[in-house]
């Protein structure tokens, strides 16, 4: 196992998010209060609790989930395609490094940078909302998870993308509107019957439920299939990720 | 003397059907600077792509000091350092992180001293916190080889090192190679530039249409098929060569001021006393001469141009 090269990619893909700070934490943070002011204080002030919480701390799970997502996949992405883009990339393929090592050194890190940001946007949320997390070890398990799988994800992309706009398509064509539609912002026992059993083919349903669950013990779905979920993303987003080095997949000729 | 690299029978054919190299047969020396010569498209850099695991070869075998490339690719890739053709590295990232990063993903501890003795070496040292995007094209160039020196390779590889450098870098790149050498790496450059095999190569090879068509050492290659020209200025304009003039391999210029004769230094006759008696016979006078050895690139378009007929 070749631990310096992990640590020099994971330091060095870190070393990125510090030299964006601006890009990489503080806009997501912005977006985070944007939302708790405009659905948590300004509309959620009308809205009656759901399933017994007051709107605005029913809405922190879903919005850390929305962040923790689109991050992940963005950070993951971006830090596999940049080197392709530059083409800087022929130096990790020709280390003595297997796919595994190069793996977990660009999904570690970008993993560690949305769980991280995942850890911001809660504390700001504290801020603004008044909420107590059931199940903490639960909620840090969902966290991490999430963080990797979505990771690995995001890593997927950025090898598959060959320009800047197919880069983006993923998180805001298909993760936005997932998120948003997988029960973010409300319960699904709100929908009519109809689009509740729509909404069940969303995997992203499975994951904000679970998170939620961690926090107030309150969820659309069980426990046990939220994470019989996650695990089954992570292992389809594994067996991509290995499929892509044995083949050498737009990386190797 | 010792083989370092043994290619057999290496062969690559793209997706797209094309063939960039075929059946390759090759051993590169222990501590030699071997230069591989050919037009684009000949199969240098495949060559070089493959031994360094950048491309996948679709047949044969290629050996690094006994270690095959895929099985025991480890070994194989923390020997080799690898310039590429193109100025493709980090952008926003500092000189100095980028050598670290170089240095640590072919799992050598970090070495601070080390790095520093190279940026000095490529006269980067004063660059060292410098984003590697507001360096000069030259300096890149430099950036490219510390990254490709930064874990001690015993092999380098070197992909058309000096392309678009200007001839004070260019010198200088070539003192660093020979110093390399020197210190007991082996170098393999591919390059355009003919004189530059000839400056500094032990051995030349040459590529054409993903064959090797000869690999020799460079003054043997010389030797081999290098002619020499006999150069003589007249004293007058020689409308044309007399009649009974049967001298082979003898032409005037198209001024008529020169004679110009090629012969083969090799042959125990090489045919300059009798021309010279002629010329005197004749009452042919000169009032200067000279010799001049075909250069390396003539030996090249020669032996390209037979091989393409």
């Amino acid at each position: 196992m070749n631990f310096q090269a992990i640590k020099v990619i994971y330091q060095f893909e870190m070393l990125r998010m510090w030299r964006t700070l601006f890009q990489s934490v503080f806009s997501p943070i912005l977006s985070t209060s944007l939302y708790f002011i405009v659905f948590g204080a300004a509309i959620g002030s009308r809205i009656q609790s759901i399933d017994g919480i007051a709107y605005a701390a029913f809405i922190v799970p879903g919005l850390i989930m929305l962040m923790l997502l689109t991050q992940s996949v963005t950070n993951a992405a971006f830090g596999i395609f940049f080197p392709k883009f530059t083409g800087a990339i022929y130096e990790v393929l020709s280390a003595p490094l297997s796919f595994f090592e190069i793996v977990l050194g660009y999904v570690g890190a970008a993993a560690t940078k949305s769980i991280l940001l995942g850890v911001v946007i809660l504390t700001t949320a504290r801020l603004f909302v008044s909420f107590e997390i059931a199940h903490p070890m639960w909620m840090i398990v969902f966290l991490v998870l999430t963080g990797i799988t979505f990771s690995l994800f995001g890593f997927l992309i950025g090898i598959w993308a060959d320009n800047f706009e197919k880069l983006q398509l993923v998180p805001l064509l298909v993760i936005t509107p997932l998120t948003f539609l997988g029960g973010s912002f409300y319960s699904i026992n709100m929908l009519p019957p109809f689009w509740q059993t729509v909404t069940l083919f969303n995997p992203v349903l499975y994951l904000v439920s679970g998170f939620r669950w961690s926090f107030y013990e309150v969820a659309d779905v069980s426990v046990g299939i939220s994470l019989s979920v996650i695990f089954l993303f992570l292992c389809l987003c594994l067996f991509g990720v290995w499929w892509v080095f044995k083949t050498g997949y737009k990386i190797k000729t | 003397m010792q083989s370092l690299i043994s290619i057999s029978d290496l062969s690559k054919t793209y997706a797209s059907g094309f063939v960039a190299l075929k059946n390759v047969n090759l051993d590169i020396r222990k501590g030699e600077i071997l230069a591989l010569l050919g037009p684009n498209g000949a199969g240098k850099t495949t060559l070089i792509s493959i031994i360094c695991g950048l491309v996948n070869p679709t047949s044969g075998t290629v050996r690094v000091d006994g270690h095959d490339i895929i099985k025991d690719f480890r070994k194989t890739r923390a020997m080799i350092g690898l310039v590429p053709q193109e100025l493709t590295t980090e952008v926003f990232a500092s000189v100095f992180t980028t050598m670290v990063y170089s240095r640590g993903l072919f799992g050598k501890k970090p070495s601070p001293q080390y790095i520093e003795k190279i940026l000095r070496a490529l006269s980067l040292w004063d660059k060292k916190d410098s984003p590697i995007n507001e360096l000069s094209g030259g300096m890149k160039r430099r950036v490219l080889i510390g990254k490709a020196l930064a874990h001690e390779p015993k092999i380098l590889f070197l992909d058309e090192p000096t392309a678009g450098v200007d001839v004070e870098l260019r010198k200088d790149m070539w003192t660093l190679i020979r110093q390399l050498q020197t210190d007991g790496v082996t170098i393999i450059l591919t390059t355009h530039y003919i004189e530059e095999a000839e400056e500094i190569a032990d051995r030349v090879g040459i590529i054409n249409h993903g064959e090797i068509i000869v690999i020799e050492e460079t003054s043997e290659l010389m030797r081999k098929l290098g002619k020499k020209q006999l150069i003589l200025e007249l004293h007058k304009k020689l409308e044309s060569l007399p009649a009974d003039f049967d001298i082979p391999n003898l032409e005037a210029s198209a001024d008529g001021m020169q004679l110009i004769y090629t012969y083969d230094i090799h042959m125990d006759r090489t045919g300059i006393t009798a021309l010279l008696s002629r010329l005197s016979e004749k009452g042919i006078r000169f009032r200067d001469l000279d010799t001049k050895q075909s250069s390396l690139e003539d030996i090249f378009v020669t032996l390209v141009g037979n091989n393409q007929s």
